[in-house]
């Protein structure tokens, strides 16, 4: 077997995950909870160990590296932590709908990374810049971050649609939307994943720096991919604030948590393809 | 601290730092689509003349994130966090500090969340006992005779308080740091042949010489490739002279830089020359001499009759891998042999024999910092996670134990409490807690 097997079959495993929890939200399908939980749990064990087995091909080849370094293994990686954070989320806070809007976000990296033609799934060897455990640290530190802020971003869906039903017709479990949590909870669930992405994306950063400066001797240099991380670090910062000082919540967060994740796109992706930086690496 | 004017209220608004925030995203966006640091000539060529222009007078270009206004918006952030912090640190500390002993106990009373229960016993014996075994819950409790009974107070985490202060403070020491650097460092650059030794480098805006006050030589430079052709390495050896003298020998990598005297020097680029490193040591005698030669240049060495050249190489690009040499001692037909790069072979001559070696020549592209503030940046990093951290996870506890004397000497007691974050999950701790102690 080899890791881009068992990672292809991920792809998979988590579309059939995502009709699990729909149906689940939909269809109220209360039977089905446990299996869509046991289910995503194992797809999750499976993209772990093509992850890892991705990891020991490349000693086999001689190039040893850890497998974070580029684009295809980093939107393998954004997927695998957007499920583990779902499922502690899960695990946490005893509610199931959520995977109905989270776990597609991994299905859709998964779907991106399986069948773009845009990056290539070769295990090629690091160039000398990229050699470094502060990479490593930073990447997994970042994605951690990017995953919760998709998680977060999931959440603010879910709340903007229950909100405009709820403005309609009042809670009531018969209805479609009565399974998912109460609006105060989603709100309050989006703002705890935006403070846990906050932190994260922060470390982030700051492993980013101090890649950089043992790499060339500076810690900041206003790239773009740098300075678009510090342009989302600041949008979040906006947010908490404006949620602590301001007693915003509600629509307001929910928006934000969606305008947010644009940025997180823009930073991840878009830069790389849209312009240019010492991160461009990323592209290939 | 506190001033009743509005101007010190504006700067200690969270408004302006939401205002000051959502400007600075939206600006450094900029940045980010004009290129930066090219020359007045590539805007010229890439915008025409008359929007190359407008972005130099509004500082886009060239480097827009040095500017003066981009610099003031930073400016304004960090008075902004300083006005703010001392607006309210005082009063923040003043609850850390507090005697919450002293707590009117009309507002226990209204406290949520609260539970009562009834003892048979007198309040002292109640109030020693609760102490204790609020002691073996890890709340340390103290004790003050109130109106009609005891009060007892504990809490954990006062200083959880200054979480938030300590995030907004390494913003500022990260800043501070910047100055440092910026103020008392430099960054540059210098490309250094194999074999030379420079006590200058350059800096990169202005390519002003900046003397090092010591030497440094690059011995050799390696460039090692994957089987695709990628680069694997470089590395360069370097050696510190200071007044003729060896003081330290590194050999550096990307990732891996020499530090000497608060001067690091980063392995950046490289240059490959047409000209080799030739090595041939008598194997007799043992002298060995070293000489530069250029490609397809004959080079007669001091020991007589000796001659050599490289008269072919294969490589990849500009970096050769092999060379073809030409050999002679003058007795008999000249040696022709093919060599790996930095490969050393025996020649075997009729007289005598020979090891003979060569190197492709490259000099060694390094860049050399001096930044006297990354500690401080990185000490302000560190206090911003801890401070994160302690901010969002972490919550100031208090709980108050009333002991209220009633009549045939019994108590009765009210147990309240709060917590400044994570109420829910304060509010479980509190009962848990009063389930555990109101058996004793
Ligand atoms: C990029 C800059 C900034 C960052 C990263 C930052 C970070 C934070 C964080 C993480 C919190 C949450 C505290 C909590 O969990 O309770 C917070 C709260 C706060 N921040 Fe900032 N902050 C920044 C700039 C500012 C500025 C410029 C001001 C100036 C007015 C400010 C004023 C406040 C206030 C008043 C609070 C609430 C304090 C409290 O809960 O008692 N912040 N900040």
């Amino acid at each position: 077997m080899e890791s881009s097997q068992l990672i292809g079959i991920t792809t998979f495993t988590y579309l059939f995950s995502t009709i699990l929890y729909a149906a689940i939200f939909i269809f109220k399908a209360k039977r089905l909870e446990t299996t869509a939980t046991i289910f995503t749990v194992i797809a999750l064990l499976i993209q772990t160990a093509g992850i890892g087995l991705r990891w020991m091909e490349s000693y086999q080849m001689g190039i040893g590296r850890a497998p974070l370094t580029n684009m295809y293994e980093s939107v393998v990686f954004f997927a695998w932590t957007i499920i583990f954070i779902y499922l502690i989320i899960e695990w946490r806070f005893k509610t199931r709908v959520i995977g109905a809007f989270a776990v597609p976000f991994a299905f859709l990296a998964m779907a991106y990374a399986s069948f773009s033609s845009e990056i290539t799934k070769e295990i090629s060897p690091l160039i000398p810049a990229l050699q470094s455990n502060w990479l490593i640290a930073h990447v997994v530190t970042c994605f951690i971050g990017y995953a919760a802020f998709a998680i977060a971003a999931a959440l603010g869906i879910m709340y903007l649609i229950k909100n405009t039903s709820e403005t309609r017709q009042s809670t009531n479990d018969t209805t479609l939307l009565g399974s998912l949590p109460p609006l105060k909870v989603i709100d309050d669930i989006t703002h705890k994943t935006m403070v846990f992405g906050f932190l994260w994306l922060s470390i982030g950063i700051i492993t980013g720096a101090i890649w950089a400066n043992s790499a060339w001797g500076t810690y900041w240099s206003w790239d773009p991919k740098e300075t678009w991380s510090l342009i989302t670090w600041f949008f979040y910062a906006i947010t908490l604030h404006a949620r602590y000082t301001r007693g915003w919540g509600g629509t307001r967060i929910a928006w934000l948590a969606l305008i947010g994740f644009i940025s997180v796109l823009f930073t991840y992706y878009g830069v790389n393809f849209l312009l240019s930086g010492l991160h461009s690496y990323g592209a290939n | 601290m506190k001033n009743n004017n509005s101007i010190w209220d504006f700067f200690a608004s969270v408004k302006l730092a939401l205002s000051t925030l959502f400007l600075l995203s939206i600006t450094s966006i900029i940045g980010t689509i004009i290129p930066q640091k090219e020359t007045a000539q590539q805007y010229i060529e890439r915008y025409g003349e008359a929007t190359a222009n407008l972005f130099q007078i509004l500082s886009f270009t060239p480097d827009m994130y040095s500017s003066v206004w981009f610099q003031s918006l930073l400016g304004l952030l960090c008075f902004n966090i300083i006005i703010c912090s001392l607006d309210r640190f005082p009063g923040v500390w003043r609850q850390i500090k507090a005697d919450n002993l002293n707590t009117p106990l009309n507002r226990l009373e209204k406290m949520t969340p609260q539970h009562q229960w009834q003892s048979h016993n007198p309040p002292e014996s109640v109030a020693s006992s609760l102490k204790s075994s609020l002691n073996t819950s890890g709340w340390k409790a103290e004790e003050r005779t109130v109106d009609n009974g005891i009060l007892l107070f504990a809490q954990k985490g006062a200083m959880t308080r200054t979480g938030v202060y300590i995030v907004h403070a390494s913003i500022l020491v990260i800043f501070i740091g910047a100055i440092i650097g910026s103020a008392l460092g430099f960054k540059g650059s210098v490309m250094l042949p194999e074999t030379r030794a420079t006590d200058k480098i350059y800096t990169f805006d202005t390519q002003t010489p900046v003397a090092l006050g010591f030497e440094v030589r690059c011995d050799r430079f390696n460039i090692e490739f994957y089987d695709n052709g990628m680069p694997k390495s470089y590395r360069s050896q370097l050696t510190v002279l200071e007044n003729g003298k060896v003081v330290k020998e590194k050999a550096i990598v990307v990732n891996d830089p020499l530090v000497h005297k608060g001067i690091t020097f980063y392995q950046s680029s490289y240059q490959p020359y047409q000209e080799f490193m030739l090595t041939i040591t008598n194997k007799k005698t043992g002298v060995s001499e070293t000489a530069i030669v250029s490609y397809q240049e004959q080079h007669s060495f001091k020991e007589s009759g000796l001659r050599s050249g490289i008269i072919n190489a294969e490589g990849r690009g500009e970096n050769i891998s092999r060379m073809k040499i030409w050999f002679t001692d003058d007795k008999g037909e000249p040696s022709l042999f093919w060599l790996d790069d930095g490969e050393q072979v025996t020649v075997e001559r009729t007289t005598n024999n020979y090891t003979v070696s060569a190197k492709q020549m490259y000099a060694t592209g390094l860049q050399v910092a001096k930044d006297p503030g990354v500690w401080t940046v990185y000490t302000g990093c560190f206090m911003m996670i801890l401070g994160l951290i302690v901010a969002f996870f972490m919550s100031h506890q208090r709980i108050w134990l009333y002991i209220r004397e009633e009549e045939d000497n019994t108590s009765s007691i009210l147990m309240a409490g709060n917590a400044n974050k994570n109420k829910a999950g304060f509010e479980s701790t509190l009962q848990a807690l009063a389930e555990r102690i109101n058996k004793v």
